[in-house]
C-alpha cells in the first residue's frame, strides 16, 4: 500500500498548496468528531490504510475518486519510445516536405528540444475550468510554461445517446440527437432527417429544403458568435463575450418563434419541418442579417484588429493541410489550414447548388485563421439566408405522405383516416426499408455525419454519430504541443469542441 | 436466400451500379463482394483484405478516414448481405473520403464473436485513434497495434461493453465508484 502511495504524493508535492494545508483546512473546520467518522468511512471500504498519515490518506482518496487509469497521460520517461515517436507525427505517412515542419512543431522543435532535460510535470487543465467549454479534461506535460504532450481525456458527459437511440422510433429520434451539440441543434436535426429520409427513399417539397437551409444557416450564425463570445473570453476580452451573447440571443429570439424553443427544437423532422416559418418571418431574418452584417463590423474594430488580440493568437497552434486531413480534422480547422472543402460546396446537400456563397480557407492554419474562417463563414450565412429571404419557395412545408408526416390538426376532428394517421405516426411510427445509410451535413464545427441501420422495424437497430468535436479533438496535441500554458487556453477554444457532442 | 428475397423487394439495394464504382476501378479491389443501396457503394473485404483494400483505396485519392464505427447485428444476423458472405455478429463500418472524386466509400468488416480482432488503421489514418478506441469501449472489439487501446468514454473500471446488444439496459446498478461523501 504504502508502495504506492509514494509516487502519488511525490508526484502531488508540487501542487501549490496540496497536501497539508487541506489535511490542516480540514482537520480546522470539520473537527475531531468528522476524522472520526472518515477512518470509520475508509475502514469500510476495505482500503486497509493504517491512517496515521492524514495527508496520504487524502491523496489516495483523491486518486481513487478522480483517476481514469490508463487513459490518462503519463508522464515522459514512464511512456515508450514509439508512443513519443508516434505523438510527434513520426510514423504520420507525410509527404516528404510535409514531415519536418510537423516535427519540429511550430516553435522550430523547442518542445524537442527539452524532452529527456530536467523535470517535466503533469498539471491537469479541467474537467471543471471554464475556458473548456464543458467537462474537457486535458492533462499537459509542462516544462516550466512550455506544453511539452498533451491528451484529451473526454466521456464526462456520456449519457450513452446513441443506446436511447436504439429504444426511440425515428419520430422521435430527433429529440433525441438535438441534445447532442447543443449549439446547433438544427444542424443536428437536419442530419438525423436526411439520414431517415435517405433510408425511406423520400423527396422533400422546395420550400421543406429551403426552411430546412435557412434555419441551418441562422444556427451555423448562432453557433460562430457564440464561439467568438467564448473565444473573447478566453482572450479575457470580456466585452466580445457580451457582444457575442447578445447576437446569438437575437437568432434564438427567432428560433423560439418560428419553433417554440431556444434551443433543442425538434423543428426539423423526417419529411420536411415541424411547422411553417410565422407570418412576417422575412422582417425579422432580414434584421437578423443586417444587424449581426453591421455587428461583425464591430468585432473587426474591437478584435481583428487589435494588436494583443494578433500577437496573442497569429501562429499560435499551426496546422498544416496534411496534418489535419490525416487527423480526420474538418470544419473551420481544415479550411483554416488551407483545404477548400466546406460539404455545403463540395457534395451539395439541401438547396445549396443554388445559392451563392464562398468557401473561406485560411492560408498559415494557427488559431488566428480559425477565427477569422469563422467570422467570415457569418458573413457567408449571412449571404445565404438573404438569398433566402429573396427565393423562398411556395408550397408544402413537409411531404404530404401521411406514413411520414403527421397530417394537419383540423383534419383530424374531420376524417376518420386522418385520426388513423395521426395515431400510427405517434404510437408506431413509420417502417423504413431494411438497410444502412450514412448521411452527412456540414455543422458549424465540421463533418456531422448520422449513420443508421435498420432491420425494417419502426426503430433504427443502430445509430451512430460522427461527431465533428469528438473527431476534432484528436488534432488537439498536434496543435498543443510546443506551445506556452497560457496560449493553450487560445488553442483549445479555437478548436471549438462541444461536449455534448464529443461525449454523446 | 435473405439476401435474394431483399433484392427483389428492393431493387435499389443491388444493381444501378455503373458510374464510378471504384470496386470496378481498382485493380486491388478485385473479388472484394460490393453492394449498392441508395446510391452507397459499399465493399465487403474479409478480415485479411482489410488492411490491404484500405490501402489501395488510401493510394486511390480517399485520403480521408471520415468515419470508423461498429454494429452488433446479435439479434439480426439475417441481414441483406452480398451472396457467398456469411455474416459475423460484429461489423466494423468505415467510411472514407476521396475529395476529389467528392465521394465516400463504405467498407464493412465482418468480425466474429469469438475472436473480435481487427488491425488498427492508425497507421493509416491517424485520425482513427478516438474511433477505433469508441468502438472498443463500446463494443469490446480490439484493435491490434493500436498505440492507445484504453476505454475512452466510459470509466476505465467500467464492466462490459454497453453498445452490444446483450448488454443489459436498465438493469446494471450504477457502476460509479464509490464515493465516501465529503465529510
Amino acid at each position: 500500500m504504502n508502495d504506492e502511495t509514494e509516487p502519488v504524493s511525490a508526484a502531488a508535492s508540487w501542487i501549490p498548496g496540496s497536501t497539508g494545508e487541506r489535511a490542516h483546512d480540514r482537520g480546522a473546520g470539520a473537527g475531531e468528531g468528522a476524522v472520526a467518522v472518515r477512518d470509520d468511512g475508509d475502514g469500510a471500504d476495505g482500503d486497509g490504510a493504517d491512517g496515521d498519515d492524514a495527508g496520504g490518506e487524502l491523496e489516495k482518496l483523491f486518486e481513487a475518486e478522480t483517476s481514469e487509469g490508463d487513459q490518462e497521460l503519463a508522464l515522459v520517461g514512464e511512456t515508450d519510445e514509439m508512443e513519443l515517436l508516434i505523438e510527434r507525427g513520426a510514423v504520420l505517412r507525410l509527404p516528404e516536405d510535409a514531415a519536418p515542419a510537423v516535427d519540429s512543431g511550430p516553435d522550430g522543435g523547442a518542445a524537442d528540444a527539452h524532452f529527456g532535460d530536467g523535470e517535466t510535470m503533469i498539471i491537469n487543465l479541467g474537467p471543471q475550468h471554464p475556458s473548456t467549454h464543458g467537462v474537457l479534461r486535458v492533462m499537459l506535460e509542462l516544462q516550466g510554461e512550455t506544453v511539452l504532450r498533451s491528451k484529451p481525456v473526454v466521456g464526462y458527459l456520456h449519457t450513452g445517446m446513441e443506446k436511447t437511440a436504439e429504444e426511440l422510433t425515428y419520430v422521435q429520434g430527433a429529440t433525441n440527437v438535438t441534445r447532442m451539440d447543443y449549439l446547433s441543434p438544427l444542424n443536428n436535426e437536419l442530419a438525423w432527417s436526411l439520414a431517415v429520409e435517405k433510408l425511406l427513399g423520400v423527396e422533400l417539397p422546395p420550400r421543406a429544403t429551403w426552411i430546412r437551409m435557412l434555419m441551418s444557416e441562422l444556427n451555423r450564425i448562432s453557433s460562430h458568435v457564440m464561439w467568438a463570445a467564448t473565444n473573447g473570453m478566453d482572450l479575457a476580452s470580456t466585452t466580445m463575450m457580451i457582444f457575442g451573447f447578445r447576437e446569438r440571443e437575437m437568432v434564438l429570439s427567432f428560433f423560439e418563434k418560428t419553433t417554440g424553443l431556444r434551443m433543442n427544437h425538434n423543428y426539423i423532422r423526417p419529411g420536411g419541418v415541424a411547422a411553417d416559418l410565422p407570418d412576417g418571418w422575412e422582417d425579422d431574418v432580414s434584421v437578423i442579417a443586417d444587424t449581426i452584417a453591421g455587428r461583425l463590423d464591430e468585432y473587426d474594430e474591437l478584435l481583428t484588429g487589435q494588436p494583443i488580440f494578433r500577437e496573442r493568437t497569429e501562429g499560435i497552434g499551426v496546422i498544416g493541410p496534411d496534418l489535419a486531413l490525416a487527423m480526420s480534422a474538418t470544419g473551420p480547422i481544415l479550411r483554416a489550414a488551407g483545404v477548400a472543402w466546406d460539404l455545403r460546396k463540395s457534395m451539395p446537400y439541401l438547396a445549396y447548388e443554388e445559392v451563392d456563397f464562398d468557401v473561406i480557407v485560411g492560408t498559415v492554419g494557427d488559431t488566428f485563421d480559425r477565427y477569422a474562417v469563422r467570422l467570415n463563414e457569418v458573413r457567408e450565412s449571412i449571404r445565404i439566408v438573404r438569398q433566402v429571404v429573396e427565393r423562398m419557395p411556395s408550397g408544402d412545408y413537409k411531404v404530404q405522405d401521411k406514413k411520414v408526416t403527421p397530417p394537419p390538426r383540423a383534419r383530424i376532428d374531420e376524417s376518420m383516416e386522418a385520426l388513423i394517421h395521426h395515431f400510427k405516426l405517434y404510437t408506431r411510427g413509420f417502417e423504413p426499408p431494411e438497410g444502412e445509410v450514412y448521411a452527412s451535413i456540414e455543422s458549424p464545427r465540421g463533418e456531422l455525419g448520422c449513420y443508421i441501420v435498420s432491420n425494417g422495424s419502426n426503430k433504427p437497430y443502430r445509430m451512430h454519430w460522427r461527431g465533428p468535436s469528438f473527431v476534432n479533438l484528436q488534432s488537439v496535441p498536434a496543435l498543443l504541443r510546443g506551445s506556452l500554458l497560457a496560449d493553450a487556453i487560445a488553442i483549445l477554444s479555437s478548436v471549438d469542441p462541444v461536449l455534448g457532442e464529443v461525449d454523446r | 436466400m435473405v439476401e435474394d428475397s431483399t433484392a427483389s423487394a428492393q431493387p435499389a439495394v443491388s444493381g444501378e451500379v455503373a458510374s464510378g464504382s471504384v470496386a470496378a476501378e481498382l485493380a486491388d479491389l478485385a473479388g472484394v463482394p460490393v453492394m449498392f443501396f441508395r446510391g452507397d457503394e459499399i465493399l465487403f473485404p474479409s478480415r485479411e483484405r482489410y488492411l490491404p483494400v484500405v490501402a489501395a483505396l488510401k493510394g486511390a485519392g480517399f485520403v480521408m478516414c471520415s468515419d470508423l464505427c461498429a454494429v452488433d447485428y446479435l439479434t439480426h444476423m439475417a441481414r441483406p448481405l452480398p451472396e457467398g458472405l456469411t455474416g459475423e455478429r460484429f461489423e466494423i463500418v468505415v467510411n472514407l473520403l476521396s475529395h476529389s472524386r467528392r465521394r465516400y466509400v463504405r467498407l464493412r468488416v465482418q468480425v466474429p464473436a469469438s475472436d473480435a480482432v481487427l488491425p488498427t488503421l492508425f497507421y493509416l489514418y491517424p485520425g482513427t485513434e478516438n474511433m477505433e478506441r469508441e468502438v472498443y469501449d463500446l463494443f469490446g472489439v480490439v484493435f491490434s497495434d493500436h498505440p492507445d487501446m484504453t476505454r475512452i468514454l466510459m470509466p476505465q473500471d467500467w464492466e462490459g461493453h454497453p453498445l452490444r446488444k446483450d448488454y443489459g439496459v436498465g438493469r446494471v446498478p450504477v457502476q460509479f465508484k464509490e464515493s465516501p461523501g465529503p465529510r
